[in-house]
């Protein structure tokens, strides 16, 4: 072994080369090629975040004021996007109001009672299917279901039915992790201290989660704003032409706090707009209800980590 | 042997831990004078890592010679595997590490910015504690190294292979299936010495050890440390190791770390491994070596 | 007394659990909770797999016809044909290009992220990509419609542009050369995959041990070599995992793709022509037939073939996984 050693060992090797020689230039060069591209789609990403942005703030120069946020759309003039905008508000909060609480009592399940069986793996399974089918199969989905076989006919229920199905795997999944984050530790305390698995749960592991519940609530809120697809056959694609608030009657389909009436959202708005509108101002209209969606957007991503942040900050302080 | 007078003059020059740095290096200058037919492999002098505000270690001047092993000793959070990891620049990887002072391999700063780190860690490889094959055949784990050198002529390769292999004693074991197994279905001290021969393959001058057998059992321990004997004829090692009495085994130089009030690693005493182990020149050596501290 | 004190702690100890404990409601709520989606995927399921097949069952149209590449949908002409490979093939190809387009883009993101971009660099790129993530179909869709199908537009026409070599043989092919292409349709596309396939490959990337990393850079390779030659190897099931969850995204997109892609049931040829998707077919005519009638069914079974391919991927990526898993 040591013959072998010394044979072929640094003694029989030549004198050695400077450390400022660079060896095999050539992938020297690849890393420094390497290098400049890597950052190069870095940079690229940002620019066309930035471009969209800049482009979408110029286009609304002059279409965005109060009374496009406000007004009832017009025939003659710009008009405004309120029924639309207002639906989609209504649309966000009645399908948060049934996804949150499902979602967060599944997210529950599958972190604190979910066992390495079958089931688990049946749920686990559903919900990666559910998030990977095409969101116009959703709408499908919804209406065979809601307007068809429940005759219905065009809702916002319906449309926040098919809405809260098609993100109820993304709440869930949120709550899971944020739940999943909360430390073991908390939980043996607790239940050593004698309190029930369920006391548990709502008293020590809930309130320590709600960071992280709270950001996965808005996160699945700014992808419910901003979905068509889902609705283009469950909520309807008509122009609604004015809304009277101090219609209070629910079951009244004028009444625009019902849930039993056609409600075209901003994003189903733009849709229909671009492929059938034939106004004089279609495209202002069009990059106005564009640049609130991407504001909203930009305020839902921001509120995220604003707030996820905030309740960190007040409850490890507390 | 310039060299060590050169630091002791340096040394004096140098205003803080005076008189303990003045005996340390005149310890070294004696030791370098006892064995001068070997050449200074790696240098160091006045050498300073920092992580951000932490001074991890603090002013180490020391030398390497040629075919040797040098072990750095000391209690955790002494600084050493820090002050290894400066030899080849690994430290280069931590964001905001910092090196102050010299460290010269054949008389070339390495610290330079200008120096090309790819060729640097060709000529000074390095083992880790826990041993860490790539995903992938024994023969390619091997042939890594050479293959990114842009050697891609079979039979060499293959020979190569063999010769890494047979240096590191692992040839026999792994001969039949070099190809079909992976590297990391390898038991714990073969897969580390599968990472000595992946070293040997790039064909280094000096070999680093990070706690290479940490993580092995006594007999693998005793493997590598046959193996590092054997190595020694052909390669400057340099091996951290909390382990004393692998240190008095197999090194010839023994090198004590220790952290200062401000948890600052720095260099106690360097001396040959005998000396070290028997009448050491400082109080904190003894007392680590002895047991009462650390 | 205090013997007596233990003597009943033993004794609840051993009591029977209370009627509520026997129960346990809360899991039992839970449960439900989390077992819905198993409701939900069986329900849509069944539902869309009936109604597509209603093509075939009730309207008696044979397989055979449906593989074909003719679309003549409207019950009043003479010959009503309901050839759906136009469909397929338009998705699959615009799909293809926009993977094509997009893979190398994200892995290269995913990379700079994991291996190459400094702490702040990352802060920047990270919450960037995440309001990608965010911003609607139908924005982007706008966006195609405004400034990428003008482009094209130009582009097709312009006179350098067809005097290149390749690029310009593949503009100089058949199709309207308005813009509205399955090159915009796959541009869009590209760009709304671009987070999802980024932040699964970065996911992979930095699931590898630190120790493969140093290992590697410790043997004096250059970090690019460290990346090619160990990371991507090592991430590869990881990578794939993103490039199928892409894909689904991609195939299932409707009405971005539908309002750039120029909507022309023909089988594609090239890519500055303008053609259809399976989404694109469903989005524009499913409001203008009527429940039961052949045409509309022809729409189901298109979304029974979309639905196909979205579990298809699922099963392809717990196939990855378990290799994976495996190795």
């Amino acid at each position: 072994m040591t013959a072998t050693a010394t044979s072929a060992g640094s003694g029989s090797r030549g004198p050695a080369p400077s450390l400022r020689h660079r060896p095999s230039g050539g992938s020297i060069l690849a890393d420094r090629a390497a290098t400049v591209v890597l950052w190069g789609t870095g940079v690229f990403v940002l620019l066309l975040l930035g471009a969209i942005i800049l482009h979408f703030a110029m286009a609304a120069w002059g279409v965005v004021s109060l009374s496009f946020v406000l007004d009832d759309p017009s025939d003659a003039a710009l008009g405004g996007i309120m029924p639309v905008l207002w639906n989609s508000v209504y649309m966000l909060a009645l399908t948060m109001l049934i996804a949150v609480p499902v979602g967060i009592l599944g997210g529950i399940y599958m972190s604190e009672y979910a066992g390495d069986n079958a089931v688990t793996s049946a749920i686990r399974f559903a919900e990666e299917a559910i998030s990977s089918v095409p969101s116009i199969v959703v709408g499908l989905f919804g209406l065979i279901l809601f307007v068809d076989n429940f005759h219905m006919g065009f809702t916002a229920l319906g449309g926040a039915l098919a809405l809260t199905l098609f993100n109820l795997p993304l709440m869930t999944r949120l709550s899971e992790q944020a739940l999943r984050a909360v430390p073991q530790d908390e939980r043996s305390a607790s239940l050593a201290l004698g309190a029930t698995k369920w006391q548990t749960i709502r008293h020590v592991v809930l309130p320590l989660a709600i960071p992280g519940l709270v950001t996965g609530v808005i996160l699945t809120a700014g992808r419910v704003f901003g979905e068509a697809a889902v609705l283009l056959f469950t909520s309807g694609i008509g122009t609604p032409a004015h809304y009277d608030f101090a219609n209070l009657d629910l079951t009244n389909p004028a009444s625009p706090w019902s849930p039993f009436r056609p409600a075209t959202t901003l994003s189903v708005y733009i849709w229909k707009l671009q492929s059938e509108g034939l106004g004089a101002f279609k495209n202002q209209i069009v990059d106005g209800s564009a640049a609130i969606l991407i504001s909203m957007v930009l305020v839902f991503n921001l509120g995220a980590r604003l707030v996820g942040r905030l309740l960190t900050r007040k409850l490890t302080a507390a | 042997m310039n060299t060590g007078d050169e630091m002791l003059v340096a040394s004096t020059t140098y205003q803080e831990p005076l008189i303990r740095r003045v005996e340390v290096s005149a310890s070294l200058a004696a030791e370098a004078a006892t064995t001068v037919e070997r050449e200074i492999k790696i240098a160091t002098s006045h050498v300073s890592i920092s992580y951000g505000e932490k001074v991890a270690v603090r002013d180490v001047s020391l030398q390497i010679q040629d075919r040797s092993i040098m072990a750095l000793i000391g209690p955790s959070g002494s600084g050493k595997s820090t002050f290894l990891r400066c030899f080849n620049r690994m430290n280069d990887l931590i964001p905001g590490a910092r090196v102050e002072g010299e460290v010269s391999l054949d008389g070339e700063n390495v610290t330079d910015p200008d120096v090309s780190v790819v060729e640097l860690r060709r000529r000074v490889g390095m083992v880790f504690q826990r041993p860490n094959p790539f995903p992938m055949s024994i023969y390619e784990n091997v042939a890594y190294g050479p293959r990114r050198r842009g050697l891609n002529d079979r039979g060499k390769l293959e020979e190569l292979v063999e010769t890494s292999l047979k240096r590191a004693a692992l040839w026999d074991e792994v001969k039949d299936d070099l190809r079909r197994k992976s590297g990391l279905a390898l038991s714990g001290g073969q897969q580390q010495r599968l990472c000595i021969a992946r070293v040997l393959a790039t064909e280094p001058e000096v070999i680093l050890m990070d706690e290479p057998a940490s993580a092995l059992d006594p007999v693998s321990t005793l493997r590598i440390e046959e193996l590092m004997r054997e190595l020694r004829e052909a390669y400057t090692i340099v091996i951290v190791t909390h382990n004393m009495q692998q240190a008095a085994r197999v090194s010839d130089v023994t090198a004590f770390f220790t952290m200062a009030e401000d948890r600052a690693g720095y260099l106690v005493e360097v001396g040959p491994t005998g000396q070290i182990f028997t009448r050491p020149n400082e109080r904190l050596t003894e007392d680590y070596i002895s047991g009462r501290f650390g | 007394m205090a013997q007596l004190t233990t003597a009943n702690r033993m004794a609840s100890l051993r009591a029977a659990p209370s009627f509520g404990e026997r129960i346990d409601l809360p899991r039992r709520v839970v449960f439900l909770a989390a077992a819905s989606m198993i409701g939900i995927v069986v329900l849509l399921l069944g539902f869309i797999t009936w109604q597509g097949l209603q093509l075939f069952l009730k309207d008696g149209v044979p397989v055979t016809q449906v593989l074909s590449s003719t679309w003549q949908p409207d019950s009043t002409s003479p010959d009503v044909t309901f050839g759906l490979l136009p469909f397929i093939a338009g998705t699959v190809f615009v799909t293809a290009v926009a993977l094509l387009i997009s893979t190398p883009l994200s892995v290269g993101l995913a990379l700079f992220l994991s291996e190459v971009a400094p702490r702040w660099a990352r802060a920047i790129v990270q919450p960037a990509l995440e309001i990608f993530v965010g911003i609607p179909s139908v924005v982007w869709g706008w966006l195609g419609i405004t400034i990428l199908v003008p482009f094209l537009s130009d582009t097709f026409h312009h006179d350098l542009a067809l005097s290149l070599p390749v690029v310009g043989e593949v503009f100089r092919a058949p199709g309207f050369l308005t813009g509205f292409s399955w090159l915009a349709g796959s541009l869009v596309l590209s760009i709304m995959v671009l987070p999802t396939i980024t932040s699964v490959s970065f996911d992979a990337f930095r699931a590898i041990p630190q120790e493969l990393r140093t290992g590697s850079l410790a043997l004096g390779t250059t970090r690019w070599q460290t990346i090619r030659h160990i990371l991507i190897p090592a991430a590869l099931p990881g990578v794939l995992t993103a490039v199928v969850l892409g894909m689904t995204r991609a195939a299932g997109e409707a009405l971005a793709v539908q309002m750039v892609i120029g909507n022309t049931p023909v089988m594609p040829q090239a890519i500055s022509q303008p053609v259809t998707t399976l989404t694109s077919q469903i989005t524009l005519d499913m409001g203008n037939t009527v429940f039961g009638e052949p045409w509309q069914d022809a729409l189901w079974t298109m979304s029974l073939v979309l639905l196909i391919i979205s579990v298809a991927s699922v099963v392809l990526v717990r196939v990855i996984n378990k290799r994976r898993m495996a190795s």
